[in-house]
């Protein structure tokens, strides 16, 4: 897709504060950015749209020194220039807030703040960078107090600091990623009047968000990409609806070749009722979650990020306590250690396929036998028969196309793709009465993508249902039955076999409705 | 430039032939030094190798020295395939020493009570009292995540002022800092004990105890192995959160596992009292907890190496005591550590010179 909207005028004097011109930046498997154009202008907030994988967190990246791109030049004030490191690019004037924060907990906000500073050299003088802070919540709204420490303080506040540790770094283009997503709802009125007043002093902000009605409410421009493309550059937001962004962020939905049979559903094998939890963070995440999935149903949930559907895939699969119930196949296993769900007939494709839903160092054999190794053949009594995990191990690898050197290599050498197909194939293999799906696809390309569709739908014909949890809307609408809204710990809508002309609708949903 | 780029997957043979490297440079790191003072490098270590394996008596003296740096490098290394940092194997070894001690003088049992009855029971406390010593770390790790190496480094001071208490109080042996000596019903069998049929075992002091560790080391070998336990301490330690989402209860692992490994430090102190020293002192231990650290990383976890390790610090051990005043052992095993921690760095990395060309990936 090209860019389908008109560009906006260019504005006359000022250079750009920051342009991008043809980056490409390719990591192995997927090209993240593919000759993308960005610019910048001095005193205006610019919103970059996109879903998860889009590109828009590896192009931010590259204009903060922590990618080297591939191709392409950068401009700053309208001078070329080459970033080896963050420190390049700060000493530039272009700084990032990440999602997650560099802060030393320990620490005052004053000493954060005079962190990275090549000034002063050897005498520290607390005492002017305690002004400067307060200078700065006095100037552009960025309370918060120099000597407070910084475990002491809320995560909006925190945030607050590292914006401050930017601007006593002399940062004048501050990129913030999905700033919005760790905060709650009067935390963001509060982000929005900051970053309104350091507009207005000359600072220009990349907001990177992929919810759309804060978008339309903060920018002075849009930018939304797809797939490593740029979709539409730099839009005004004057006259632009949620459903237009949405259909520019989603797409089309691309034709993939999937066999789908038409399967009735049976019982009923999964039952969220009024579910409660937190997050890691100790917040409530699920308020009174509440859906049933049958066999031989795909149910999606479309939601945005932070709205509950991970700690729902925890709670349903026995790793986060909650209140309520859960049952599973008849049993009733909410709060109940992970082994019971196990044991009920769950199957979960973790969201974080490395970190969770495997054992990096340890082989395929012992990563293909993570289910199957409490029962015969592979158990017998307390010893674990080798011969017959191997058996296993080179079954899976076989039916499941797992490409690797043999089955005693460490599942780390793996790509991206095939470690996902060894979790399917540990996972569909231990016949799951529920298989809990999350993000099955993030971060694959095409031709993976869909061997693990045809994989669920697979799945799915045989009579298993299946809790597809994405934020790829294409996805849920090539797959689900189906799709379930989750927007903050609650589900709230429910759309019986969406198609393409549903996309507008759900995505007004994820984003909190027509509030 | 040279830098360090991460390996891949490292080839099979590597990790130990790099262990063999870092323990000949060790030995030639520790003759340039015995050279700069002034002694003859060969003629040393062939005195340890001639002060260690010489003759059948020296042999079995090491045999001695590696039984309890077995059992230890044991607890060490099976903590440590979980990644719990169990540096308190000294402690346990006191507490298990202070265990088997304790049915001899404290139990009031009765004068002449049969070695059946009491070798058993000997061990038994031995392994409780070394298992109680882990547990305590151990529970404090799982339930609060307390770090456990500071717990199990602070507990061997409180194991060797425990140990000072009793040797210097209640048990005595006429102000002394040591008890007296064991009736022989409490000595664990030695070699030397069959001396009158079989001559050749005259004089050797080689004890059941190193029995124990070998039949340790096969029960451990057999379970990392070959057991369903064995495959989920693999799990744990390579990703704790793939074996919580496994289904394993993680907790209970760090607690059972922190109290098998003080049971077997604590058999170790047991096996030192009763079958080498036959009395408890509170110099029991010349650190055969904390050489037992070096041994369960040179031996790279695995039990049976473990053994091998153990025997080549007994004879280091036993070497010190001909060669005492200069230090040279001690001086090999801090060289061997130090290179053994830089060998690791080399199965990880490999060494690369020239551009920086795979670092922008």
């Amino acid at each position: 897709m090209t860019a389908t909207e008109p560009s906006a005028p260019r504005t006359g004097s000022l250079p750009l504060a920051l342009e991008a011109r043809g980056i490409v930046k390719a990591f192995p498997g997927v090209l993240a950015n593919d000759h993308v154009d960005f610019d910048l202008r001095p005193g205006e907030v610019h919103a970059l749209l996109g879903e998860n994988g889009a590109g828009k967190s590896t192009l931010m990246n590259v204009l903060a020194g922590l990618y080297r791109p591939d191709e392409g030049a950068i401009r700053v004030d309208g001078r070329e220039v080459e970033f080896r490191s963050p420190r390049d690019a700060i000493a530039a004037g272009i700084g990032m807030v990440h999602q997650h924060f560099t802060l030393v907990p320990s620490q005052t906000v004053a000493e954060n703040a005079l962190l990275g500073l090549d000034r002063p050299r050897f005498r520290l003088d607390l005492k002017h960078t305690e002004a400067q802070v307060a200078g700065l919540a006095r100037d552009v709204r960025l309370h918060v107090d120099p000597r407070a420490r910084i475990w002491q303080l809320s995560v909006g506040e925190q945030q607050r600091v590292e914006i401050i540790k930017l601007l006593v770094q002399g940062a004048r283009v501050l990129i913030l990623d999905e700033p919005t997503a760790v905060l709650a709802p009067q935390e963001i009125a509060d982000l929005f009047a900051t970053l309104r007043s350091m507009v207005a002093t000359g600072t220009s902000v990349v907001f990177i968000s992929h919810k759309l009605g804060e978008v339309l409410s903060i920018a002075d421009r849009i930018t939304v990409m797809r797939g490593g493309l740029v979709t539409a550059a730099g839009i005004a937001p004057e006259g632009v609806t949620r459903a237009d962004l949405a259909r520019l962020m989603v797409g089309r939905p691309v034709l993939e070749q999937l066999k789908r049979i038409e399967v009735e559903p049976g019982r009923l094998v999964l039952k969220v009722d009024e579910v409660h939890a937190d997050s890691d963070r100790g917040v409530p995440a699920l308020r009174g979650a509440s859906l049933e999935v049958h066999a031989g149903e795909i149910v999606g949930i479309a939601a945005v990020a932070g709205n509950g559907q991970s700690e729902l895939a925890h709670v349903i699969t026995g790793l986060r306590s909650c209140t309520g119930r859960v049952t599973i196949d008849g049993r009733d296993v909410a709060g109940r250690p992970a082994r019971e769900a196990i044991a009920a007939g769950v199957g979960h494709v973790p969201e974080d396929r490395a970190g969770v839903g495997s054992a990096p160092n340890l082989s395929l054999v012992d990563n293909l036998i993570l289910r199957a190794f409490r029962r015969p053949p592979l158990a017998r009594g307390p010893m674990l028969d080798d011969g017959a995990a191997r058996d296993k191990a080179e079954g899976l690898r076989e039916a499941y196309a797992i490409s690797a050197p043999t089955i005693d290599a460490p599942v780390r050498i793996l790509s991206g793709g095939n470690l996902q197909r060894l979790i399917l194939a540990r996972e569909i293999d231990s016949a799951p009465k529920v298989l809990i799906a999350v993000q099955p696809t993030r971060g694959l390309d095409v031709g993976a993508i869909e061997g693990v569709h045809q994989l669920l739908l697979d799945l799915r014909a045989k009579g298993t249902g299946i809790l597809l949890i994405s934020e790829e809307l294409e996805e849920l609408l090539a797959l689900a039955d189906r799709v379930l809204v989750m927007y903050e710990g609650r589900v709230t809508a429910n759309f019986d076999s969406p198609t393409g002309g549903d996309v507008e609708a759900i995505g007004l949903q994820m984003t909190g409705g027509d509030a | 430039m040279i830098h360090l780029e991460p390996r891949g997957q490292p080839p099979r043979w590597l990790s130990p032939l790099l262990t063999v490297a870092a323990v000949v440079v060790a030995l030639v790191i520790g003759a340039v030094v015995l050279a700069l003072v002034g002694g003859d490098p060969l003629k040393s270590y062939l005195h340890i190798v001639d002060a260690a394996f010489g003759d059948i008596g020296v042999l079995s003296d090491t045999l001695v020295k590696a039984t309890p740096l077995i059992l230890t490098g044991l607890a060490c290394a099976l903590a440590f395939r979980m990644r719990l940092w169990n540096i308190g194997a000294e402690g346990q070894f006191l507490l298990g020493a202070w265990g088997a001690s304790f049915v001899v003088l404290g139990l009031g049992l009765p004068e002449g009570t049969p070695a059946i009855v009491l070798i058993p029971a000997m061990m038994l406390a031995g392994a409780l009292a070394g298992a109680i010593w882990g547990f305590i770390p151990g529970i404090l790790r799982a339930r609060l995540g307390v770090n456990e190496i500071i717990t199990t480094l602070m507990l061997n001071y409180v194991a060797l002022a425990w140990v000072q208490f009793w040797v210097f109080g209640p048990w005595s042996e006429g102000g002394f800092q040591q008890t007296a000596t064991f009736p022989r019903e409490a000595w664990l069998p030695r070699l030397t004990d069959f001396g009158k049929d079989i001559p050749l075992f005259s004089g050797l002091t080689t004890h059941v105890g190193l029995v124990f560790a070998l039949i340790a080391t096969a029960v451990g070998w057999v379970v990392v192995s070959r057991t369903r336990w064995g495959y989920e301490m693999r799990l744990m330690g390579d990703n704790a959160a793939a074996a919580r989402y496994a289904g394993i209860d993680i907790r209970r692992y760090i607690v059972v596992i922190f109290a098998i490994s003080g049971a077997l430090a604590g058999l170790a102190g047991m096996s030192e009292v009763a079958g080498s020293v036959h009395r408890l002192q509170d110099r029991i231990s010349p650190g055969y907890g904390f050489t037992a650290i070096i041994i369960a990383y040179l031996a790279h976890l695995g039990p049976w190496r473990v053994v091998v390790a153990s025997i080549l610090f007994g004879a280091l051990i036993l070497a010190g005591r001909e060669i005492q005043p200069s230090g040279v052992p001690a001086m090999i095993q801090g060289i061997i550590l130090f290179c053994l921690i830089v060998a690791d760095v080399f199965t990880r990395y490999r060494v690369v010179a020239g551009r920086r060309a795979a670092a922008a990936a």
